[in-house]
């Protein structure tokens, strides 16, 4: 019967044409724009290492002065990122299965030829990453060709470098490049690494130098960077006066820490020697106030620094809206629609069609006008998205619609269709056939 | 075939009360020919209505082809009426949007026939009502006269026991009626239990029997008061 209740529903919306517009574009209006702003939303706050958000683990610890803070009972948040001190000595510590020190910077790479003589190349003035030898292997990141530094090039702050593909191949012109010298800021390092095309985003690992579109090209060790003093980026900030911040014992926030930890007892024990930690700085004297340490995963991370701009929160709940009031309105035609047939219904029953069999056939209807909005739908929603891309908003590249959300907006549309349907379909369903027949 | 007993039916709004039968009792045998007359308001829709599975007594018992339908649910009420009863509006009630072949294919639809036999059954009733050779045109292709044999022919395809006909002529002229009501009783002829609603006295003068109804009681002014529940009859030989 199915098959009859397609036919019969092609048929009925051809009959009437405007109101049948009417109704798809009013489907096609709400989903399209639901659409739009719910893609932004998908794409802003989903998991951006799907299979590891559970193991990476963000450290925050407390070493400000106690009379600079408030109840740690109650909950103060710690500050936001680690001193160097406290990051150099959870790195030696090692009690994480990876661990992972690192900050933002910049710097001017130019290629050096086989010789060794400067390019006739500018030089390329890029985003940097100052991070020790696990960061790679933490957040997954692909080696086109060679491989990362490792933990004694840290120790030793030698001067190596990872580039990536598009850097390689903007100064090489070619990817196969490890064992090729850059001058990071006039220095020459030999390239040991070429990472393939990776961008996480939301940009998690540092959310002080920016959340969306963030993407570094040149990294390499933390140590190396402090010796020779590369430009930095991101957050810094000094409860105490520092004639040098980023010394080692400068009382001032600026490194990111994260660790990898397999599982929640890993999770729990690595929390405990945080606290431990705090205590025995405080028994030292460097910490004065209680313990006050974080340990969050990347979900509870990005919850935390609520990355998601409140804009598009706004934008969804007012596009939902809109949703709403397109399918009331697409209620009001249905009813009307279905009701101005109550004779054919009530010929329908006479002849043997049970309620069940109306309510399906009219609920068939319904799905294919939401069919063919979300068909519609789909296209206004691209062009949402297309209009998005062209907003000056570091997230703007990341809105187009993916498969999964392809998916979601042919089923919010039929889903919707239905929904709008339920109420006009039963009360067709309901009419008397007896006083239907006689109206005729 | 049909078979009430002190049937009644009840409209009720907030306001008022109205009694559409009263203690409704009659037998159909399976291959009569029965007129029902009556004056306006005397009941004779609502009997159909209720003959026809189209609406619930409110009181009594009504036993189609052995079948007591008091208390089924919609569905089997549904597929009792798409099985044992066919209708013949006097408005014809063909759908507009269907051409003759698909209209007479509404009811084989809910019988759950195969496609070939649905072919089967509409050509051979569209056949029988002399509307083979339009099966693609519209109704409002064909004169009054033609929809009303589309309809008959909507109303035989299923091979019903009970044909239930409202004011079949009633849209009609003369030759056209005669023509329907020719076609009616050739379907009685056949086998078919044929119940006519009427007011036309020569429509009624045609049926094996009359029942008559009034203020919602019948008088059967044929088989004498065995079948009579009570009586404001108004005696009328049939022809």
């Amino acid at each position: 019967m199915f098959g009859y209740y397609l036919d019969l529903a092609w048929r009925n919306l051809r009959r009437h044409v405007v109101l049948t517009a009417l109704m798809i574009a009013a489907i096609a209006f709400g989903v399209g724009a639901s659409m739009t702003t719910l893609t932004v939303l998908h794409v802003l706050s989903r998991d951006p290492i799907p299979g590891k958000s559970h193991e990476l683990y963000y450290v925050q610890l407390d070493p400000r002065p106690a009379s600079r803070t408030g109840d740690p009972a109650a909950g103060e948040e710690p500050v936001p990122q680690l001193t160097r001190a406290d990051a150099e000595a959870l790195l030696r510590a090692g009690r994480a299965d990876h661990q992972a020190m690192m900050v933002g910077g910049n710097a001017g790479v130019e290629p050096v030829n086989e010789g060794g003589a400067p390019s006739a190349l500018p030089a390329s003035f890029v985003d940097a990453r100052w991070t020790s030898a696990d960061f790679f292997a933490m957040f997954q990141v692909p080696f086109a060709a060679g491989r990362a530094w490792t933990a004694e090039d840290d120790a030793g702050a030698a001067r190596v470098v990872v580039i990536t593909r598009e850097l390689a191949e903007k100064l090489f012109g070619a990817v196969a490049v490890t064992g090729r010298s850059v001058r990071v800021n006039g220095v020459p390092m030999r390239v040991v690494g070429v990472i393939d095309r990776w961008q996480l985003s939301p940009h998690f690992y540092d959310l002080t130098s920016g959340t969306y579109g963030i993407a570094e090209e040149v990294f390499a060790p933390f140590s190396t960077s402090r010796e020779l003093r590369f430009g930095l980026s991101g957050d810094m900030n000094c409860w105490e006066d520092a004639p040098d911040p980023e010394a080692v014992g400068a009382p001032c926030d600026w490194i990111q820490f994260w660790v990898e930890l397999d599982g929640k007892d890993r999770a729990a024990a690595y929390h405990d020697f945080l606290v431990q930690y705090s205590e025995d700085q405080r028994k030292a004297g460097r910490f004065q106030r209680p313990p006050n340490v974080r340990l969050r995963d990347v979900i509870a991370w990005l919850d935390h620094k609520q990355v998601v701009p409140d804009e598009v929160h706004l934008q969804t709940t007012v596009a939902l809206g809109f949703l709403a009031v397109c399918l009331i309105n697409t209620v009001g035609l249905l009813l009307t629609k279905f009701l101005r047939r109550s004779a054919e219904i009530g010929v329908r029953r006479a002849l043997g069609a049970s309620r069940r069999s109306i309510f399906l056939q009219l609920m068939v209807e319904a799905g294919v006008i939401g069919a063919a909005g979300g068909a519609l739908g789909l296209g206004l929603a691209w062009l949402g998205l297309l209009a998005v891309r062209h907003q000056p908003t570091d997230y703007a590249e990341l809105a187009r619609l993916d498969l999964p959300m392809l998916a979601a907006t042919v089923v919010l549309a039929i889903a919707s269709s239905l929904l709008a349907g339920l109420l006009p379909a039963w009360r067709g369903c309901q009419l008397p056939p007896a006083i239907q027949l006689k109206s005729q | 075939m049909l078979h009430m007993k002190d049937v009644s039916k009840v409209f009720r709004t907030e306001m008022v009360e109205t009694h559409a039968l009263r203690s409704l009792t009659l037998e159909i045998r399976d291959t009569e020919f029965v007129a029902v007359t009556g004056p306006s308001g005397s009941g004779k829709s609502t009997f159909l209505n209720i003959a026809g599975l189209l609406e619930e007594l409110t009181g009594g018992e009504y036993l189609l082809d052995g079948v007591d339908v008091s208390r089924l649910d919609d569905r089997t009420r549904s597929r009792l009426r798409n099985e044992k009863i066919g209708f013949v509006f006097q408005s014809f009630n063909l759908i507009p949007d269907l051409d003759l072949y698909d209209n007479v294919d509404v009811p084989l639809r809910y019988r759950g026939f195969t496609s070939g036999e649905r072919r089967r059954r509409i050509e051979a009733a569209l056949e029988q009502v002399g509307l083979r050779s339009r099966t693609r045109h519209y109704p409002a292709e064909l004169s009054g006269g033609q929809q009303q044999r589309v309809a008959i022919a909507r109303a035989i395809a299923g091979a019903p026991k009970l044909l239930l006909a409202d004011e079949p002529t009633g849209n009609l002229d003369s030759q056209m009626a005669r023509e329907v009501m020719q076609l009616l009783e050739g379907l009685n002829a056949q086998g078919t239990l044929v119940v006519i609603v009427t007011h036309d006295p020569e429509i009624a003068g045609r049926a094996q029997r009359n029942i008559h109804l009034v203020d919602g009681v019948s008088v059967d002014l044929d088989r004498g008061p065995s079948l009579v529940a009570s009586g404001h009859a108004a005696v009328r030989p049939s022809a």
